[in-house]
């Protein structure tokens, strides 16, 4: 296998007009390009929805507090909700998938490079869609502005009735449009994994990342489907004289709720399936182990990916189901942690007999495994319906779902930019900086998170702008919301070190973390064409055969 | 090249084992302790709130004063003993795992054993948490059967709660009792147990009935007949608040439950059943009251305001806070909240009634007579 460029004539050593450079990027269908535009839109993204968190974090920090009224918190918590769900964490995996699967399957691109650019262009400009809410939302009534009815957006609130103005509609339209984004690039994956493997690779021998983003591709359009329905028939009843929700005419408020979990339930599996891909890429190269138990990660993987699609009413245990449906739904619940926590035990497989190296992509993977330990935990106890009673709708599921987005999905999104990072820019990340942004960052993550728990288990509901002084409320708040700021400066430090890398950082080579995936066989950045010949594998780790030729993978599987 | 260990599937687990049974044991006790005080460092730091002056006043889910609450409470403590130990044993694997297992300074640069699975380890972490799985699913459906399916006694207690934005609706059908926001329910004595049931219904959105101390939320939805009940044990004020965002105001949707002893129970049913006090000395007000469009929204039992849109107030002077908890019930609160209801609750329905100072202060003398 070659790794050799090939020269390309005129390669641009002359100052281009950056009107060429726009343009280039505007209209690029490489995926190595649209990878870095969504990872970039992602990354903006989540420092506003950060800020909106903080918004939120610094009204709560003390009982009856005034920093903003309550329909601004209101509009805050919903647009935080939807930013990070919807154009932070969808984006920055649909960017490291895109740049990265074809690199480690050996092919040239995504099968379908104009329907990946014009995905990438749906959800961009849905994002655009949702923010300018915040200018156009007063519509013709003078009433509305960003939308303030939560990111479910439960009916009948989001009717006319009380829902005046078009915030609502800003919400529905531009996260249907943006769905459409998301089933195109899932569509893309698919056909990408199962027709463009490079000779050799047959499925079984293909990196977990490939299979991860294939099932998590799955499972968007299944999910995304419920949600654009529903969308679709909310816009019916705001507009022409539907009432599939409209509770004053007899419409189902529940029905919303199960199209919207049928989608919500399985869209968190969506998120954090390739944070698993991420970490399965990861741990083995850092542990110098390949993973444990390959089959099996792909097996569980699947469990997952179909019980995912049977939990949905856990979020609804609490709408006055019969004792028969709220017992399904709690088994269900408890039987997608099984290989959900096969699949750690897999991960601490692979480190056990390794030989671990704490650059900072591990000490992300750690705290990806400590921490998804407990979020999963959190998780099985309110699969148990009646403790679910008492804990939904309370600061105990904010912290839950916290800490598996933050503390499970974005440790995994930090160590992936740090493990990556050098591959996409031919530059290593600041390791000192990394550390910095490591460790402040986990502090910051466990006071905010850690003591979240306990105001939900004293009774503070979620989605409130202020609340009475109860005891241990005010000071627990307080905690919440320092942390919440360390862990703002946590991300500083790494914004700047993605940027201060960028220009002087130290120049990374083909293979800086000796690996084992066929990414790390090209340049750092890759040529736009990726590989100079279509390499050919004999196993799981192509690198490790050829830095190991008397003792391949071939081999032993 | 570098010699590469390698290993069989067998050979690995061998290892593994031999490992295991030396350093395993000292550390899982070592850790278990950690991790046991660190897991309950969390329960603990919330059972301590607890123990203030005044225990109503913190509604913490653990304090139980009712039988739900405490069938909740005895099912989540043992769930929390399973999620507590799976917490202890894995992560005491993780951290044995980090410190035995990392790179020392002096490593000879060889790459460790490639171990790729082993199928006995494999399966035995299958099915021992599909066990788990099973001794959950028992003990939950266990307790969802006896909370949801609870028969009605004869003698229960039956309240009707309509969820409004941002209100709560009380009638006590078979009683003739309409009132808002505070609830008052007799204690259920072991031996005259006397349980309320309440039927839950919403006017305008989704809202949740939620007094952790005396039962697990129910939400009140639109256009459906939901079901919970209540059996408090103890008499004492109980704190709550609405669950499920409605709005503007949800935050303030507060709830307060009065748990009382029989007689004083049936004191203030009597009570609530006359028509309003006449009061002479405040027609002024009365008149004022009859004459905006306050009747449009209220009611006072035995005059011609029956509005059913906001708080019926034929007894308002009984409660002790006004819109739904989010002031005390006093002359300057009750003046200011028909003046400026932003003041207190900016984004309720209550509209500023825009009176003149006479006016005003007229309406809210014949308001305190409402007792």
């Amino acid at each position: 296998m070659s790794s050799d460029a090939i020269a390309i004539p005129n390669a641009g050593t002359e100052a281009r007009p950056w009107v060429e450079v726009v343009h280039e990027w505007v209209t690029t269908v490489d995926h190595k390009r649209l990878g870095i535009l969504y990872m970039v839109y992602a990354l903006m993204f989540l420092v506003v929805g950060g800020i909106e968190a903080t918004i939120i974090r610094i009204q709560l920090m003390r009982p009856h507090n005034d920093f903003v009224s309550p329909q601004v918190f209101n509009r805050m918590f919903t647009m935080h909700g939807t930013t990070m769900i919807f154009f932070v964490v969808i984006p920055v995996v649909f960017g490291f998938a895109n740049y990265l699967v074809p690199l480690m399957i050996g092919a040239r691109d995504m099968a379908f490079p104009r329907l990946n650019a014009f995905s990438f262009w749906l959800t961009a400009f849905g994002g655009f869609l949702l923010y300018f809410s915040f200018l156009g939302g007063n519509g013709l009534y003078g009433a509305g502005n960003a939308p303030d009815v939560g990111w479910w957006a439960y009916a009948p609130l989001t009717s006319r009735a009380f829902s005046p103005g078009h915030s609502s509609d800003y919400w529905t339209i531009a996260l249907l449009v943006a769905g459409f984004g998301s089933i195109g690039t899932a569509v893309n994956i698919i056909a990408t994994v199962l027709s463009m493997r490079c000779p050799g690779m047959t499925l079984g021998r293909m990196p977990l990342f490939a299979w991860l983003n294939m099932f998590m591709a799955g499972l968007v359009i299944l999910a995304i489907s419920p949600l654009t329905a529903a969308q679709a028939m909310l816009c019916v009843d705001r507009y022409l004289g539907g009432h599939f929700f409209d509770t004053q005419a007899g419409g189902s408020a529940t029905l919303w709720m199960h199209f919207f979990w049928i989608f919500g339930h399985p869209e968190v599996y969506v998120l954090v399936i390739p944070a698993f891909a991420f970490a399965s890429e990861i741990i083995p190269v850092f542990s110098r182990k390949p993973i444990f138990g390959y089959p099996v990660m792909v097996g569980a993987t699947a469990c997952i990916v179909f019980l995912s699609l049977s939990v949905w009413a856990h979020h609804m245990f609490t709408i006055g189901m019969n004792s028969y449906a709220n017992s399904f739904f709690a088994i269900t619940t408890f039987a997608v942690g099984v290989p959900t926590g096969i699949k750690i035990f897999n991960w601490l497989g692979t480190m056990w007999g390794g030989k671990i190296q704490f650059k900072v992509p591990m000490l992300f993977c750690i705290g990806f495994l400590f921490q998804f330990l407990i979020a999963g935990l959190t998780g099985i106890m309110q699969g148990a319906a009646p403790f679910d009673w008492q804990l939904t709708g309370s600061y105990f599921v904010v912290a839950h779902f916290h800490y598996v987005i933050v503390g499970g999905i974005l440790f995994a999104l930090f160590a992936a930019f740090y493990y990556w990072y050098p591959k996409i820019t031919g530059r290593m990340l600041n390791e000192t900086l990394g550390i910095l942004h490591f460790c402040l960052f986990l502090i910051g993550f466990h006071l905010t998170f850690d003591v979240m728990h306990i105001p939900g288990i004293l009774g503070m509901p979620r989605r409130i702008y202020t609340y009475e002084p109860r005891p241990g409320w005010g000071t627990l708040n307080l905690i919440v919301t320092i942390g919440a700021f360390i862990q703002g400066v946590a991300m500083l430090v790494f914004v700047v070190n993605l940027v201060y890398s960028y220009f002087k950082g130290p120049k990374a080579g083909n293979d800086p973390w000796d690996a084992w995936t066929l990414e790390w066989s090209v340049s750092s950045p890759p040529p736009p064409y990726n590989f100079a010949s279509i390499p050919v594998v004999a196993s799981r780790r192509p690198l490790w055969d050829l830095k190991h030729p008397e003792d391949p993978d071939s081999r032993y599987e | 090249m570098p010699c590469v260990l390698r290993v069989t599937s067998d050979e690995a687990k061998y290892l593994i084992v031999m490992v295991r049974s030396e350093q395993i044991r000292k550390l899982l006790s070592k850790a278990a302790g950690i991790a046991v005080l660190l897991a309950g460092g969390l329960l603990a730091a919330s059972l301590c709130f607890g123990a203030s002056d005044n225990p109503s006043q913190l509604p913490s889910i653990f304090d139980a004063r009712s039988t739900p609450t405490k069938w909740i409470g005895h099912l989540s403590y043992f769930v929390l003993s399973i999620t507590g130990l799976i917490f202890v044993v894995v992560f005491s694997l993780l951290a044995y795992a980090v410190v035995k297992f990392r790179k020392r300074p002096g490593d000879d640069g060889r790459e460790p054993a490639q171990v790729y699975g082993s199928n006995q380890i494999e399966l035995a972490w299958t099915v021992i948490p599909i066990l788990i799985v099973v001794v959950l699913f028992l003990a939950t459906a266990r307790v969802i059967h006896s909370i949801q399916d609870a028969p009605k006694p004869e003698n229960a207690v039956e309240v009707a709660a309509i969820g409004h934005q941002f209100w709560w609706e009380f009638r006590y059908p078979q009683l003739g009792v309409v009132t808002a926001n505070e609830l008052h329910i007799p204690v259920s004595a072991a031996a005259h147990p006397m349980p309320t049931f309440l039927t839950l219904l919403s006017a305008d959105t989704d809202h949740s009935f939620w007094v952790p101390q005396l039962a697990g939320k129910t939400d009140l939805i639109p256009n459906r007949v939901n079901h919970m009940w209540m059996d408090p044990y103890q008499t004492g004020i109980f704190l709550g608040q609405c669950a499920q965002y409605c709005g503007t105001q949800h935050a303030k949707m507060l709830l307060r439950v009065y748990v009382e002893s029989p007689q004083e129970f049936a004191t203030w049913i009597h009570a609530q059943q006359q028509p309003a006090v006449l009061d002479e000395n405040v027609a002024a007000g009365k008149r004022v009251f009859e004459t905006t469009a306050c009747i449009n929204c209220h009611a006072v039992g035995g005059s011609v305001a029956d509005g059913r849109f906001g708080p019926d107030l034929t007894h308002l002077m009984s409660r002790q806070t006004i819109a739904s908890g989010a002031a005390e019930n006093t002359k300057e609160n009750l003046r200011l909240w028909i003046q400026k209801p932003d003041a207190i609750k900016p984004g309720s329905l209550m509209p500023a009634m825009q009176l003149s100072n006479a006016d005003l202060d007229a309406l809210v003398d014949y308001l305190e007579t409402l007792r």
